[in-house]
């Protein structure tokens, strides 16, 4: 296999933006590479974790199968259908029982030419296991259209935790449709991330985090600058089914001329759970923002919640600052910079640190 | 240091400030008060250039500069700083981060300032959030601290402050006009809103003025006008027709 060397300067400059480490591999307990519909590398060092490409992974262990389209039904949409109807690209992440992984586990997906990427992944958290991912997809400068299609499962175990942040890094006339679903059990943990601070054509996402153990935990945070022509309708969806269900739904969006539509829906089917939908957005120039938060209740004693507000920087708080000698453009960025920050409890510090540089890559052009 | 001339201001297009007229010299400092809604926030404002408070007449002249339509950050630059009665909440903005920026990254200038304002817990919370009143004038006043205006607009800082953190606002809000200097040394100047007074225990102020329905009405020793304030009210201000 071979990893990133085969990759160009620039190309690499825009994976690394994506929070990734092309060179050395220190720091991260594993990595993952597929470039276009080829997996270039799959590695890792951390005992009880495995990493390998699905196809490989689908021959090696039958009871794969188990999970295989289990989370994300094939026929859902013509994404899936799509997926399921080709010969299985991607990758599978099986953390065992109780194997913690100190360092994050990178995957990067990249598109170097103007076709249709396709992916579908696994990630199985087993009983008390410990998993970090860092999910980069970028595409190449030279890549003018094109668009990815990625299919992933979660399966986290009885007392698991699995974080997942995804950086984007798309191209302006990339069209991205990843479809995600993850199955949380016994007082497992799902942290889901999601940054998106460089344009992309447009990105339709909706995953859906489905707690049916007992004290299961889902939280989905989603930071998203949409630039003109920039179209993201993104979402996340949390099925509470289990008694002790908790949840909440993150959103920081701000837009300077495209579109976002920001969607988020939680369901309490069964007593005692609780979930909170929070989105929060700027219009900074034109654009639109369009907040859909459902909560939806089935039963006494689900305590549902959210808060949607759009809006724009407040006059005050940019004098406030300038009163302290700050430019109005230093005053603006550095207000929007504090919106931005969401601190996501439960990340590991590397990982926030990659957020963190992700928006500061993209506070030039607030 | 400043003169102001004949100003009027308004804000939302009404007069709120007219026929002002007021020169403060270099190392003086100067107390305003006036009953509620006299105006004199209204004045440190258009000191400070904020939009709402609009200059329709007049100029502002400080140190030969003439700020009268010049933006705020400027007008910090060239050393005026301004402690909000009322600052705004700023969700996300870590006080410990803007002080970052306005110290131009001394970090061992915040942190010890922090230290001695009793503020130093505070540096990783978002800017006034949740912060009670004596906290905000302590924040207010450690931001002041950084930021070493020349000349110092206090906009009631004794307000909220509890008896026990009133000696260190009041001791560190001297220090901040230089009144540990002897007076021949001083170059800071101040303006000072009070209502109660209670600043005055830590500062000698020069002047004193009393404003009503938007425009002075007299000029004094602050301490005897705080005086008659306190027995009288300011009705007799009201209808005095002294200037």
């Amino acid at each position: 296999m071979k990893g990133f060397s085969e990759i160009g300067e620039e190309d690499l400059k825009r994976i690394e933006m994506t929070g990734l480490q092309t060179g050395s591999l220190e720091g991260r307990s594993g990595s993952f590479l597929q470039v276009d519909d080829h997996i270039h590398h799959a590695s890792t060092d951390t005992k009880g974790v495995e990493i390998l490409a699905l196809a490989d992974a689908l021959e090696k262990y039958a009871w794969l199968e188990d999970y295989y389209w289990k989370a994300v039904p094939r026929d859902k949409d013509e994404i899936t259908q799509y997926v399921a109807a080709r010969e299985p690209k991607g990758y599978v992440i099986i953390a065992r029982k109780g194997s913690q992984t100190t360092f994050p586990l990178q995957t990067c997906l990249f598109m170097a030419k103007d076709e249709i990427q396709y992916v579908h992944n696994i990630i199985i958290a087993e009983e008390g296991a410990e998993l970090h991912l860092i999910a980069g997809c970028a595409s190449s400068m030279k890549t003018k259209n094109g668009a990815h299609y990625g299919v992933t499962e979660f399966y986290i175990k009885k007392d698991a935790k699995v974080t997942m942040t995804m950086i984007h890094t798309w191209g302006e006339s990339i069209e991205v449709y990843p479809r995600s679903v993850a199955i949380v059990e016994e007082r497992g943990i799902f942290l889901s991330n999601y940054v998106c601070m460089v344009p992309a054509k447009k990105v339709q996402m909706y995953p859906t985090a489905e707690l049916r153990g007992d004290g299961a935990v889902a939280r989905f945070s989603s930071i998203m600058l949409a630039t003109p022509g920039s179209y993201l309708d993104t979402g996340s969806r949390a099925i509470l089914s289990a008694k002790g269900a908790t949840s909440e739904l993150i959103t920081r969006a701000i837009t300077t001329g495209g579109t976002i539509i920001s969607r988020g829906h939680i369901l309490g089917s069964v007593k005692d759970t609780k979930g909170h939908i929070e989105c929060r957005a700027l219009i900074l120039k034109d654009g639109t923002i369009h907040a859909i938060p459902e909560i939806e209740g089935r039963v006494v004693d689900c305590e549902l919640s959210h808060e949607a507000a759009v809006g724009r920087i407040a006059r005050e708080e940019i004098e406030y600052l300038m009163a302290r000698g700050l430019s109005e453009d230093e005053a603006t960025a550095t207000i929007i910079r504090g919106f931005l920050d969401v601190k996501i409890s439960g990340l590991p510090e590397s990982l926030q640190k990659q957020i963190d540089a992700a928006i500061d890559a993209a506070e030039k052009g607030f | 240091m400043l003169t102001i001339e004949d100003l009027h201001v308004e804000v939302e297009g009404r007069e709120v400030l007219h026929d002002i007229n007021l020169t403060i010299k270099e190392g003086e400092t100067h107390v305003l008060m006036g009953p509620n809604g006299s105006g004199k926030t209204t004045l440190l404002r258009a000191i400070m250039g904020f939009d709402s408070s609009q200059i329709t007449e007049g100029s502002l002249i400080y140190n030969d500069h003439d700020i009268t339509h010049m933006p705020i950050h400027e007008r910090a630059r060239l050393g005026i700083g301004l402690l909000f009665q009322r600052p705004p909440t700023v969700s996300g903005l870590k006080l410990g981060k803007l002080l970052a920026v306005t110290s131009g990254g001394d970090s061992e200038r915040v942190d010890e300032y922090a230290r001695h304002m009793n503020m130093d817990t505070f540096l990783e919370r978002d800017i006034n959030k949740g912060f009670s009143g004596g906290e905000i004038k302590r924040s207010e006043v450690l931001q002041l601290m950084i930021q070493k205006p020349d000349l110092v607009m206090l906009d009631e800082p004794e307000s909220g402050v509890d008896l026990e953190n009133m000696s260190l606002v009041g001791n560190a809000i001297a220090s901040l006009v230089e009144k540990d200097k002897h007076i021949v040394n001083r170059k800071k100047s101040g303006l000072i809103i009070t209502h109660t007074g209670y600043i005055l225990d830590y500062i000698d102020a020069d002047f004193g003025h009393v404003m009503c329905d938007g425009t002075f009405k007299c000029h004094g020793n602050p301490r005897e006008i705080l005086k008659s304030v306190q027995s009288k009210g300011y009705k007799e201000c009201i209808e005095c027709q002294r200037v």
